[in-house]
């Protein structure tokens, strides 16, 4: 288990202290540059619109999208009409199941300019914008909230099916509102859940690749270029593997970074 | 929660590390037998003529070789990807094919790269290898001056436009733009008289890969009084006055609407969307584009009965028609002998299969190449197959070649970023050619450059 945990780690760090590349004379004997790939992307303004293209994708997609969405989605299922819970469910699963690559495709075809919504649009007699260009970040967010909700509704479920039932009840009698159970009562006792699902989701989100690839592709210009993206980029279409590398290892820190300041901020451990 | 938090850490490395593990050379001691020879090479919807001559080929070696298997690797990719797909398959000795389709410009950085073999030794044994000219021979060499690969053929790149468009648009048919100028008034034109048709595409996007910047971008910088790089001093240029200009005409092109719509201009398949839907279509007034195009209108899938009528050729005018008049660029493909090849020799014997007088005039009648072997040339059945050929032939004189240094391609890549950004809106000529000039400097270092 290390050696398939801290071996590619480990290889990821010593090739981006090189100045690999894809062709040429560095592609058969890289040489070691120290700390220079990580000097030129810290001073590198795509770097930086990239790590706040990253931040976004995280906070709106996984963070807000797929926990808030997951969360009222469980609740629904739990609490709303007994039908609609099953129905409901099967739908969202049925994204999670697809396949990454056949997500992007359908996704895809939903949101091309002559896509399903705009063709869905023009019904009703509106003209669609090319979601992809104008707004290709909103896209990519709305695709991934779409494709990763099951996982948070899934956890959720679960986590709420756990909730003694006396413990609402008892609150119900005390006279507090619906609101105020769930803030009181609910949250609380699902905080567990939440830290784990929240890390889950944002560790998943931030190796998010081909989603966005096959949708965007980073576009237009660097507006959708994600980490991930970035990486692949500088690595095969740049040819700069160590240089991808480097960029690559940032990633990882950055999901380290994440953990963290969870496993610090809603400290899951302590039940108290 | 404690256990949870590497596993999911090492999920992250893990998926991250898939793309940098495929870059790991290997060691391990190879699949293929000696007596396989594997055959990497493009296949696209619109690219099968290379796929049909390389079959057959490849039957005609067998049977000539008893016990002897050629082993045909398509890789379907557009050219960008083809370019990765192939460097990741020649890292490992284990993946790395027999014989190669290769680009001329990726021959230094290759060659380099030890991903080639020399083949002095066999072309010196081969008794056809007098046929091809000059050109072709010199497109092979590598920095060290060894032969690294066996030219299929040449081309150059022009205007094409819809006569029938450019009738209803009151412009001449028989179309002579002398400057840039007339380009984009002629654009104008048609943008006012036949709504609904996208003027011109000139390659814009990133995604379009090496389009972007010999079909496109040098096709116009080429045309100017600067240069990408100066053969005399061996050194790059920076801030050049051209190479702002060419940046410019892709933001009045893209400004003025007169190119396609985003969406189109900057997918990875608007090269095939221009070949066989928008020209076809009639949804595409001009095209600056290869001398390869109506080959696969002449024959295949993509076949368009009357396309000699309905388009015609101009050569691409330089800026302010400055002498000598037009401009063109050249590149071509090779097959190549992967330095991993077992067999060498059998790799090679191959080849001269592959390029022979007939499969080479097979190739190049079909994918309307410029032919590089002298009995090719001057077949009678090759010069009456494509009446686009004479037009193309015609243009070599004002040619230009891409600077063949191993740095090309990561150049290139910096090329496509600024003509994008351009293209997008979100930088102005001015900031797309310094975001350059960094990016060029971070290449080849501050010795390498020169002002232009």
């Amino acid at each position: 288990m290390g050696i398939f945990l801290v071996g590619p780690i480990g290889y990821a760090l010593y090739g981006s202290l090189t100045n690999a590349a894809l062709s040429g004379y560095r592609a058969v004997a890289p040489e070691f540059v120290g700390f220079d790939n990580y000097t030129q992307l810290f001073t590198s303004s795509q770097f930086w619109e990239s790590v706040w293209l990253t931040l976004v994708f995280v906070v709106g997609s996984a963070l807000i999208g797929q926990n808030v969405l997951g969360m009222a989605l469980a609740l629904l299922v739990r609490n709303g009409p007994k039908r609609l819970g099953p129905v409901v469910s099967s739908l969202v699963v049925t994204a999670w199941v697809l396949p990454e690559i056949v997500a992007a495709f359908t996704l895809y075809a939903f949101f091309a300019t002559d896509g399903t919504l705009n063709e869905m649009l023009g019904w009703v007699g509106l003209d669609g914008p090319t979601w992809l260009i104008t707004v290709p970040l909103l896209t990519v967010v709305l695709a991934n909230v779409w494709r990763g909700t099951a996982f948070s509704m899934m956890v959720y479920s679960a986590a709420l099916a756990e909730v003694p039932p006396d413990l609402t009840e008892a609150a119900e009698i005390d006279g507090a509102g619906w609101w105020q159970r769930f803030i009181r009562i609910t949250l609380p006792m699902v905080r567990r859940a939440i830290a784990t699902n929240m890390m889950l989701t944002t560790l998943q989100t931030l190796g998010v690749f081909t989603l966005i690839w096959v949708m965007t592709g980073g576009g237009p210009g660097t507006q959708s270029s994600t980490l991930p993206i970035l990486a692949f980029q500088q690595a095969f279409k740049f040819a700069q593997v160590g240089y991808g590398t480097a960029i690559a290892t940032v990633t990882l820190l950055v999901g380290a970074l994440f953990a963290v300041v969870y496993v610090k901020v809603l400290k899951p451990e302590v039940d108290s | 929660m404690q256990r949870t938090r590497p596993a999911a850490l090492g999920a992250v490395a893990l998926s991250l590390g898939i793309v940098l593990a495929g870059c790991g050379s290997g060691s391990s001691s190879g699949s293929g037998d000696t007596n396989t020879i594997t055959v990497a090479y493009q296949r696209t919807a619109q690219f099968t003529q290379l796929d049909s001559v390389l079959k057959k080929a490849a039957s005609e070696y067998e049977a000539a070789n008893p016990g002897k298997k050629v082993k045909l690797t398509a890789i379907e990719a557009e050219q960008d990807q083809y370019f990765t797909k192939l460097a990741l398959m020649n890292r490992s000795p284990s993946t790395a094919p027999d014989v190669i389709y290769e680009d001329s410009f990726q021959v230094r950085s290759d060659a380099a790269a030890g991903y080639l073999a020399p083949i002095d030794e066999q072309l010196a044994g081969w008794s056809d290898w007098s046929q091809f000219d000059d050109v072709a021979k010199q497109a092979g060499l590598g920095d060290d001056k060894k032969t690294y690969g066996v030219s299929m053929g040449t081309d150059t790149r022009a205007l094409f436009y819809n006569k029938d468009i450019f009738a209803k648009a009151g412009l001449p048919t028989d179309w002579k733009p002398k400057t840039w100028d007339d380009v984009l008034s002629a654009a104008r034109t048609i943008k006012q008289k036949a709504p609904g048709v996208t003027p011109i595409n000139v390659y814009a996007g990133k995604a379009a890969g090496e389009a972007t910047s010999m079909q496109g971008f040098e096709m116009l910088l080429y045309g100017t009084d600067s240069t990408l790089y100066d053969d005399s001093t061996q050194k790059w240029v920076t801030g050049s006055p051209g190479f702002k200009d060419s940046l410019s005409f892709y933001q009045t092109i893209f400004g003025e609407k007169l190119a396609p719509a985003l969406d189109v201009a900057l997918d990875a398949t608007v090269g095939s969307r221009v070949a066989t839907e928008m020209l076809p279509r009639g949804e595409l007034a001009i095209a600056l584009d290869g001398s390869w195009l109506p080959g696969q209108w002449i024959e295949g899938d993509n076949a368009w009965k009357g396309w000699e009528d309905t388009i015609g050729f101009a050569p691409m005018p330089t800026q302010n028609g400055q002498a000598p008049g037009s401009v063109s660029m050249s590149g071509g493909w090779l097959l190549s002998v992967g330095a991993n090849a077992k067999d060498k020799n059998a790799a090679f014997d191959f080849i001269k299969v592959a390029l022979n007088r007939d499969n080479s005039l097979k190739y190049d009648t079909e994918n309307s190449q410029i032919a590089v072997r002298k009995d090719v040339a001057s077949d009678e059945k090759y010069l009456s197959y494509n009446p686009s050929f004479e037009f193309f032939s015609s243009l070599v004189p004002t040619t230009h070649f891409r600077p063949a240094t191993p740095d090309y391609s990561q150049i290139s890549g910096n090329i496509q970023v600024a003509a994008e950004s351009v293209a997008t809106g979100s930088s102005t000529p001015d900031e797309a050619a310094k975001a350059y000039d960094e990016g060029l400097v971070g290449i080849v270092g501050q010795d390498k450059v020169q002002g232009g």
